[in-house]
């Protein structure tokens, strides 16, 4: 029998996993790839708080986690092109270097 | 706890914590979506098909490829190799280890485990589709425009300028 505590313990480990890489990582994509992990620990919470809920046929927490699935997929893309231009403009992609904000 | 949800909590935290650990960037991309699918796994474990099927489109079908893409067009054939972690390592390592144990004792002291799972939801992509053109019709229409509008920001901010001028 699974617990909602045990699909929490699960999102808040990959939520520390995600924050470990951000904050880690040297890579910029790998920073982002981590942010990434993190929303989906907060969506396994959204899913899993709807499973558990007094009512599941309202879909509130479904369509939570399809809000925020699209919200992270814009994201992907407006922070991997950031990276692109950023890459092009200093031929880095290592965050220790990137310090400069005036080009 | 049933043995297909440690199973699938196996993987899913492996995955993701090779694709946090490991070296190449590639690899680290692979790894991901181990971890991305694991997920999806365990959103149709929960009875929420349309979610893990949209995680698997969406996560391991086009966010590990668009990452995969800027890591091959960032690649810098350097001699030296750089160092995969920054140096703030140790201290970003224990901010996470100490959330994480903030959060599992929340978690835990929450008396959360007392909630017995309810019985199966009925819930077809037809309910979700009334509910996305009913109730949650506004909120569709922003995600409409905010999705236009990023991937023409996308476009715009990766464009290379300089060809312009050329």
């Amino acid at each position: 029998m699974n617990s909602l505590q045990s699909y929490l313990l699960l999102s808040s480990l990959l939520f520390s996993i995600g924050l470990a890489g951000a904050l880690t990582r040297r890579n910029a994509i790998l920073v982002l790839i981590g942010i990434e992990l993190m929303l989906n620990a907060a969506n396994l919470n959204f899913i899993a708080f709807w499973r558990f809920g007094p009512a599941p046929a309202a879909l509130t927490g479904v369509m939570f986690a399809i809000f925020s699935i699209s919200v992270a997929a814009a994201e992907a893309a407006v922070g991997l092109a950031i990276i692109l231009a950023a890459y092009r403009h200093s031929k880095t992609t290592d965050l220790d270097q990137m310090n400069s904000l005036k080009g | 706890m049933t043995i297909a949800f440690i199973i699938l909590a196996v993987i899913t935290v492996a995955g993701t914590a090779a694709a946090m650990g490991m070296r190449n960037a590639v690899h680290c991309v692979l790894a991901l979506t181990v971890g991305f699918a694991g997920v999806a796994a365990i959103y149709l474990q929960l009875d929420a098909q349309f979610v893990g099927l949209t995680q698997i489109m969406v996560y391991v079908g086009a966010v590990a490829i668009l990452a995969v893409f800027a890591i091959m067009m960032t690649h810098s054939p350097s001699p030296t190799k750089p160092p995969t972690y920054s140096s703030y390592w140790l201290m970003g390592s224990i901010v996470a280890a100490a959330v994480f144990a903030v959060l599992a004792w929340a978690v835990v002291s929450s008396g959360a485990h007392t909630q017995s799972l309810p019985s199966e939801p009925t819930v077809s992509v037809q309910q979700i589709g009334d509910a996305l053109m009913h109730r949650f019709v506004l909120p569709l229409e922003i995600m409409g425009l905010l999705l236009t509008a990023a991937l023409i920001g996308a476009v715009v901010i990766a464009m290379d300028h300089n060809e312009e001028i050329k």
